[in-house]
């Protein structure tokens, strides 16, 4: 097939099969020099930016959120257009009908939605209420199933942040569809592929398929119906850059109109976008300075995307993140780096509108990029600490060169892999009710196995061993069937209709599950193995505190002791999940990655044998606890990259600050010492890390005057927040990490 | 055996590049701006076989890129220059980068067979003057002049280090000599002027030691930037 809006572009299978990946490779130029070409903001793109910080302010002074559209249930179609300054906006399309106003999306839990409105000062409206009445919500269908001990679990808190009463996410579309394609073919080929089904056998997964397909092609319908609102007509494949980003944004943001999952990402948009680009400026109808001027009125529209949640989510993922995740960079299989100018001007932005933690710019590290690349990541993370690194030499083998990063570790296939987001269960407590045969004191429960307390004055690491080995099976078979009950509930009453309709009819499905405090296990059992642990009991003669006589290792000092510990207990977990079948055959995968849940988890968990005090914070993701790590910080790394990519598919994350004076004396010196790190630390096959190039007393003085900071960005877990936006105690938290100094 | 006052697995600030630094313990000098007084005493620090720290570099390679790799720093590594040679052979071997971080105040012939092994010799120069340099050292500058003729005469790559401390070494002069030095001898390819700071102090406190600067200022940037200018 041809159609004459792609004249110009190079031909290919691409053409006669949906295969964006086939048109990339075909047709992208890879750029191996440096930031050079690279221009700065336009008036233009100012004053619209100047509009924005102003929104953002006032967004602030409202306690978070601007406003809430309380009458309207959020979907494609059900607000007028909204602009931030219609005349002066190259790209268009906001989720309600003004910047900054929150929708309200119930189709997760009726209950959130209230919540969400009233801790903001509103009501959710009649309106929306009575409508919600008569229909089930994912939430309400989750609840109708979950068994007892499903509810114990996640009331004990050793299960949390499941996605049982909003959007799961962590779904990409793959949004670039749109604008090669147009949503007239991707129509036709959806009901060609519901046509298809009628000659097979129809059962629960057939049919559940074919109902899938007819919401996907009823809402690619909406889709259209929704970008005609902003006068436009998206059925035909984009004709240059300002469509092809101005339909591939409408595709993204028919998805978070209709869904509110956690992490919403984007996928990998840049180098497809290039290729328009550079089309466009051979033709002469596009400079140097309008591609960056679309680029950066693409960011801001990404910028303002907004959900409306609840103070409990908040708590779980501080900062009014998104995740709108673009990967960047990498490498192809045919060698070639996937870098490209637009991969520069992405980048750019963060110079162009300043730094901010969205989009949530992820590079895919290979030790191959190019040079200029390398070096130029390196300088925008001294300068603005807003962006993440992963290794592309571990995910290309598995996933090939056109995947993307959901959320912000979880590879996939673009448009052929989904996930179901499984949130993360707590070791660490998990040992505490290990030993306490069954009982957890942080919330008084009794749960899982029942069996006595476990006996002797001291620990004897391979008692603890055998009993936590118990547990953790017990735990791992009621999380993946708790796991089951939530994701069938959310296909069944809140399928991601849009996103879906982006991706291949057939798709591979991982199920994701997470561990939290996998440091606080390791060093705890350390402790046991090579100090002396001795339990101290209450009157009941339950464990309710420790007494750690001696030294032992500790994680993060790379001292294989204890960093095998890690190792081979995210391998003991992965282990046991796998042997629970899951929902809709999905793939068993496992991260080592909190968010900000670290400082929840740990204010649920009582005292550890390793040291850490009841209800203090764990360390974040695969992180070494603060302040351990004696050795420095490439010691630091090593432990953490002992972690298995081949047990942690779902990632393994790292956040890693480290003072200007201590990555070297110069900037050009800070620069390349940041890249001899990524390339050593990846080297070691180390899956993420997030990069902060600062000092604590910059964050002591943002915590203290908030107001002079208003943009102040780090990374804190798999993403990038602005620092005001973190509650005080998670902001303490973040102050109290490990900052590598060295003198 | 050698003996470790501790580890940085990250250094970025002596010597090329990200490095793998090893503090030895032990020092002979007494200088009054010394910012590690706790390396000073020659019979504590943790006895270790040149093997296990040959092994724990190893598992940094990765990390050196191009320009890195491990520096002797101390105390005074030279005063354990026999040992210090094996390490330094078994990384060049395993072509690791090699480099010294010292005050060159000692020559032996221990000194000279780990200099065959060494890429590069960050060299202190604390003064410019025998009469400084014995004020504020307690010896003669004299060793660290031939030290330096030594490097010159074997093609050794150098980096000139010199602290700068107001009212003791901050004057245009002293750069201008400290220039003149650098330019009679080819083997010095750079000069780093580090501000002096008294972050130390606590150290010194912890140790029951006065802290003999304690009472002079940090110099300010502009300064540091005036005198860099000057090279």
């Amino acid at each position: 097939m041809v159609h004459e809006n792609w004249n110009g572009f190079k031909a290919g299978i691409w053409q006669d099969e949906i295969n964006v990946r086939d048109f990339i490779q075909t047709n992208y130029q890879e750029y191996c020099g440096d930031e050079s070409f690279l221009v700065g903001s336009t008036e233009r793109t100012d004053k619209l930016m100047a509009k924005v910080q102003e929104l953002f302010r006032q967004e602030r002074a409202k306690g978070g959120v601007l406003d809430i559209d309380t009458e309207t249930v959020s979907s494609l179609t059900s607000y007028a257009p909204g602009y931030i300054d219609k005349e002066n906006e190259l790209i268009v399309g906001m989720q309600t009908d003004s910047p900054l106003k929150r929708g309200v999306n119930p189709f997760g839990g009726i209950r959130m939605a209230r919540q969400a409105c009233a801790a903001y000062g509103y009501k959710l409206s009649d309106k929306v209420e009575e409508e919600f009445t008569f229909r089930t919500t994912h939430n309400d269908g989750v609840f109708r199933a979950y068994t007892d001990e499903m509810r114990a679990a996640r009331r004990s808190h050793v299960i949390t942040g499941l996605p049982d009463a909003y959007g799961r996410g962590r779904i990409i579309g793959d949004y670039r569809r749109v604008a090669l394609y147009g949503v007239n073919r991707l129509i036709e080929l959806k009901k060609a592929d519901k046509a298809a089904m009628a000659s097979g056998n129809f059962n629960a997964d057939t049919t559940r398929q074919t109902e899938e397909l007819f919401q996907q092609i009823t809402f690619l319908g909406f889709m259209k119906e929704m970008a005609a609102m902003y006068g436009y007509d998206i059925s035909n494949p984009a004709k240059n850059a300002k469509e092809a980003i101005q339909w591939t944004y409408f595709a993204y943001l028919a998805s978070i109109k209709e869904q509110n999952g956690a992490a919403m990402s984007l996928g990998r948009v840049s180098t497809f976008f290039d290729i328009y680009i550079e089309r466009d400026i051979a033709n002469g109808i596009l400079t140097e300075k309008e591609a960056q001027e679309l680029m950066d009125d693409f960011v801001i529209k990404l910028r303002i995307a907004r959900h409306l949640r609840t103070a409990e989510y908040n708590e779980l993922f501080g900062g009014d993140p998104m995740w709108i995740t673009e990967a960047v960079g990498g490498m192809g299989e045919d060698g070639r780096s996937l870098v490209t100018k637009n991969s520069f001007r992405l980048l750019n932005t963060l110079y162009t509108l300043g730094s901010s933690p969205e989009p949530n710019i992820t590079i895919l590290w290979s030790n191959s990029l190019p040079e200029g690349f390398k070096r130029f990541c390196a300088k925008v993370s001294v300068d603005t600490d807003s962006i993440q690194y992963e290794n592309d030499d571990v995910m290309r083998p598995i996933y090939g060169d056109d995947y993307a990063i959901a959320c912000c570790v979880s590879a996939m296939k673009i448009g052929k892999q989904m996930q179901f987001f499984g949130a993360r269960c707590n070791l660490a407590k998990l040992l505490l009710i290990a030993l306490n045969g069954g009982y957890d004191t942080s919330s008084d429960m009794h749960i899982g196995p029942q069996m006595s307390v476990i006996e002797g004055k001291a620990l004897d690491y391979d008692n603890v061993m055998k009993r936590f080995d118990e547990y953790i099976a017990w735990l791992m078979h009621l999380y993946v069937n708790t796991m089951n009950v939530i994701h069938y509930m959310h296909d069944k009453y809140a399928y991601e209709k849009t996103q879906m309709a982006l991706h291949d009819t057939d798709v591979e499905r991982f199920m994701a599950f997470g561990i939290a405090g996998l440091s606080v296990v390791a060093d705890s059992l350390s402790a046991i193995k090579y100090a002396k642990v001795r339990p101290l009991r209450n009157q009941n003669g339950f464990i309710e505190g420790f007494e750690t006589i001696g030294d032992f290792p500790k994680y993060g000092n790379d001292d294989d002791r204890v960093d095998l510990i890690a190792k081979d207990m995210t391998h003991k977990v992965i282990t046991e999940l796998r042997k629970t079948p899951t929902y809709r055959n999905a793939i068993h995968t496992l991260s080592v990655l909190t968010i900000t849940s670290n400082v929840m988890y740990g204010k649920n968990t009582a005292a550890t044998p390793d040291g850490r005090g009841d209800g203090e914070p764990f360390a974040p993701g695969a992180n070494p606890m603060h302040n351990r790590e004696e050795n420095g910080a490439l010691a630091s790394l090593n432990s953490v990259a002992k972690i298995s990519y081949d047990d942690c598919r779902d990632g393994v994350s790292n956040t890693f600050s480290i003072t200007p004076d201590t990555l070297g004396h110069s900037d050009e010196e800070r620069y390349g010492n940041l890249v001899s790190i990524l390339d050593g630390y990846f080297a070691k096959k180390a899956h993420h890390i997030n990069v902060n190039v600062m000092n604590r007393e910059t964050l002591l003085k943002a915590y203290e005057n908030p107001e002079e900071y208003p943009n102040l960005t780090i990374r804190v877990s798999g993403y990038a927040v602005n620092f005001n936006k973190l509650s005080r105690e998670q902001q303490r938290e973040v102050i109290s990490r490990t900052f590598h100094e060295a003198m | 055996m050698l003996r470790v006052h501790s580890i940085q697995s990250l250094g970025t600030v002596d010597g090329p590049g990200v490095r793998f630094v090893v503090f030895l313990q032990g020092c002979h000098l007494r200088c009054k701006c010394c910012h590690n007084p706790d390396t000073w005493d020659i019979k504590i620090g943790k006895e270790t076989s040149v093997n296990e720290i040959f092994d724990k570099v190893k598992r940094y390679k990765e990390y050196f890129g191009k320009d890195g790799g491990i520096t002797l720093s101390g105390g005074e590594p030279l005063l354990q220059a026999k040992d210090a040679y094996e390490l330094f052979s078994l990384c060049k071997k395993e072509g690791i980068n090699t480099c010294l971080d010292t005050s060159g105040s000692v020559m032996n012939d221990d000194v000279k067979k780990l200099l065959t092994v060494t890429d590069r010799v960050l060299l202190d120069i604390k003064y410019t003057n025998d009469e400084d340099y014995r004020k504020n050292v307690c010896c003669s500058i004299k060793p660290v002049l031939e030290f330096l003729e030594y490097l010159d005469k074997n093609s050794i790559r150098t980096t000139f280090r010199q602290v700068i401390i107001p009212t003791l070494n901050d004057t245009e002069e002293n750069i201008t000599i400290l220039k003149e030095i650098r330019d009679r001898h080819s083997c010095v390819d750079s000069v780093e002027l580090l501000a002096f700071h008294k972050m130390c102090e606590t150290k010194y406190q912890n140790l029951g030691i006065d802290f003999p600067l304690s009472d002079i200022p940090e110099p300010t940037k502009e300064k540091m930037n005036k005198l860099n200018s000057l090279l």
